[in-house]
């Protein structure tokens, strides 16, 4: 696996699979996408990584623990819908907010910061998972 | 949009998991502060509790409780809905959770809080609280999941070669459990065309009354399978053991229980025509479990496999409420159901505490103890006898309704409850 | 189609309870996930299959009133999800498990349940 031409590329790779990962959150709401199928598309970059630098380097570069990112996300999912309290409506129900920039108006609202939430749980998860098996593939 | 404006009090129904689920995400994100752990632990399990406690007034003054989520009417939103039996029991859990958090900090080994126990156990309660709160069945087995994936990390934590061996055991037999537990509600969509409990309970008595038994036969065996009834138990006492005390404590307390509870829930609230065909089967279970689990225990040498024999006896005494079809033997199971979360949890602990002060789980080289710690063997005594039901003793009163409800059914089947109650 | 989509389901069940007999721990995770798929397809067509437009709530309505049933599809892609982080997990356990006890025969894996084990005394 460990060819120069992968090592090359990997860096690349990850740069762009991530900053997809990302456009693929945000448009999910109306159209194909979301934070489950982004989350994934960003654990795949990590894993890439990780077999291209090995699983210690990849969790160096990550900065954080994976499992750190997933609580993260589930913070703030749960925070998402805790929002609707204050508002005396049921838990989870969808808030809408515009912020405007200029002439454009940007939709802010909590079924984004669910996505989001649930794009790091994603990431986190998957990402502790695929550099476990890494680890182990190395050990034996 | 039709607007749901909810009551502020009426939180205190989602509370409990949310507040769980924000504590164990909050453990995750400071797993380096080794301080902060047990005391943010403890203080998320005590919000829970309190809220339950909250909840259980607010049950007994007006009712049962419901919330549905987003908004969304249902089938579209998923419901919360809180009883007496169901809110009762996640208040046990919690205070169960408290005491065992308490254990851990004491007992549990240092790799095990290292690698992150404590959000683990809380993710647990999330399961278990959202599991007897929740008032859709579909929302009842992602509950189930969650519950089973940190049970899962909790029984590996430490990665002792015999954990990997128990987890695995452990892992496969529950994921097809429940992979059978979403076949059923498959089986139950089609032909209801809802999962939400209520509308469930409504249209049952609608449906072709054979296609809706082999659904609850499936769902009997999925349940059976994680509430370790007879001939699906062997996963039992071959798991339960091999995890740290406490958290054997935990799992053995809660986990069969919310099986019990998922089968009280289905077999006997949504789907009563459907629990009178099965009942010869039920009764026959119930039987068979409660003679499997003595046996199993007298001959079983290490202290912690034998309780695992005992956890199974009270899913067996449990079973037999489920199948007499009376108020007593419904309120006798579940009065059982909290006896053996209470009893079992404090005697797992207890041997524990054994194991610790004789460096031995087997009960042959433990000879001598009460003269060297007089105090933990009579302990255990005390609860062992609870178990068996003697009279003061928590365990009895259960038994005794049971008993009650067996004498007032007719026929052979509750006289084989009878003599099997008396073994 | 009903009825072929029931008999596919049927062959995944088939084919997963045969895996699943087996005694080597991958030959049972692969069988556990077939299971899920074919439990999957079975919710599916559980929904009933129509030709009817995507269900997509009109203005000022609670629910989609014309257009195919969206609640088999929200059951599945949970399902999914959930289905997926088991199977990752139980891979992670049966890896760990191969590595760790030399064995992914269940028959060979008797850590937790010695064979043979110690009998207790006649009498104490």
């Amino acid at each position: 696996m460990n060819t120069l031409i992968f090592r090359t590329i990997a860096p690349l790779l990850v740069v762009v699979m991530l900053v997809f990962s990302v456009f693929i959150t945000l448009r999910g709401h109306n159209e194909p996408g979301g934070g489950f199928i982004g989350g994934l598309i960003a654990a795949s970059a990590i894993a890439i990584y990780g077999m291209a630098a090995g699983p210690q380097a990849t969790r160096k570069a990550m900065r954080v623990d994976p499992l750190a990112i997933a609580g993260f996300g589930v913070l703030l999912a749960a925070l998402s819908g805790l929002l609707s309290m204050p508002f005396q409506l049921p838990f989870l129900t969808g808030l809408w907010a515009d912020l405007h920039l200029g002439d454009t108006a940007v939709a802010i609202s909590t079924p984004m910061f669910f996505d989001l939430g649930v794009y790091a749980v994603v990431l986190g998860s998957i990402s502790a998972i695929a550099l476990a098996l890494e680890d182990s593939g190395e050990d034996g | 949009m039709v607007s749901f404006s909810t009551y502020p009090g009426d939180w205190v129904i989602i509370l409990p998991v949310i507040v769980c689920l924000v504590g164990a995400a909050l453990l995750l994100v400071l797993k380096q502060v080794r301080e902060v752990q047990i005391p943010l632990a403890l203080l998320s399990v005590g919000v829970v509790a309190a809220c339950e406690v909250a909840l259980l007034t607010r049950v007994l003054t007006v009712g049962p409780v419901s919330m549905t989520m987003g908004n969304w009417l249902p089938p579209f939103g998923i419901s919360f809905t809180a009883d007496l039996m169901g809110t009762s029991f996640a208040l046990v859990a919690a205070l169960l959770t408290f005491a065992v958090l308490i254990y851990l900090e004491m007992d549990a080994p240092d790799r095990a809080k290292r690698d992150g126990i404590y959000p683990l156990v809380l993710l647990l309660l999330a399961g278990v609280s959202g599991s007897f709160l929740t008032g859709d069945l579909f929302n009842l087995y992602v509950w189930f999941e969650v519950m089973l994936i940190s049970s899962f990390g909790l029984m590996v934590l430490g990665g002792k070669n015999v954990q990997l061996d128990g987890t695995v055991k452990y892992g496969f037999i529950n994921f097809l459990a429940t992979t059978l537990f979403l076949l059923a509600l498959g089986l139950l969509y089609g032909l209801v065309g809802t999962l939400n409990m209520a509308d469930v309970m409504l249209r049952a008595a609608k449906v072709d009354p054979a296609a809706m038994a082999s659904v609850a036969a499936i769902l009997l065996l999925a349940f059976g399978i994680k509430a370790a009834a007879f001939p699906v138990n062997a996963w039992l006492p071959a798991s339960y053991h091999t995890p740290p005390a406490g958290i054997s404590a935990l799992l053995a307390g809660l986990l069969t229980k919310v099986g019990v509870y998922a089968l009280l829930r289905t077999m006997v609230a949504l789907l009563p025509a459907s629990r009178d065909v099965l009942d010869p089967l039920l009764t026959a279970i119930a039987v068979l479990t409660l003679l499997i689990a003595p046996l199993g225990a007298i001959a079983e040498t290490h202290l912690r496999r034998a309780l695992g024999f005992l956890v199974i006896g009270g899913i067996g005494a449990c079973l037999a409420g489920i199948a007499l079809p009376t108020a007593e033997g419904i309120g006798g199971s579940s009065i059982y159901v909290l006896h053996a979360m209470i009893s079992l949890t404090a005697l797992y602990l207890c041997a524990g505490l054994i194991e610790k002060l004789t460096g031995e789980t087997d009960t042959r080289k433990m000879g001598g103890l009460y003269a060297a710690a007089s105090l933990p063997s009579a302990l255990f005594l005390t609860l062992v006898l609870a178990i068996a039901g003697v009279p003061p003793l928590l365990g009895f009163w259960p038994k005794l309704l049971l008993l009650e409800a067996g004498l007032d059914g007719s026929g052979i089947v509750s006289g084989v409850i009878d003599w099997a109650r008396w073994r | 189609m009903d009825y072929a989509l029931a008999a596919l389901s049927g062959v995944f069940f088939t084919a997963a309870t045969y895996l699943l007999l087996s005694r080597a721990l991958i030959r049972m995770l692969l069988g556990l996930g077939l299971m899920g798929n074919a439990v999957n397809l079975l919710i599916f067509v559980a929904g009933r299959l129509t030709r009817a437009v995507p269900p997509i709530v009109p203005a000022g309505e609670t629910a989609p009133i014309l257009g195919a049933n969206p609640l088999p599809q929200a059951l599945i892609l949970t399902a999914i999800v959930i289905g997926f982080a088991m199977f990752s997990f139980l891979l992670v356990l049966a890896y760990r498990a191969y590595q760790s006890l030399e064995a992914d025969d269940t028959d060979k894996m008797r850590l937790a349940e010695p064979r043979g084990g110690p009998q207790p005394p006649m009498s104490y």
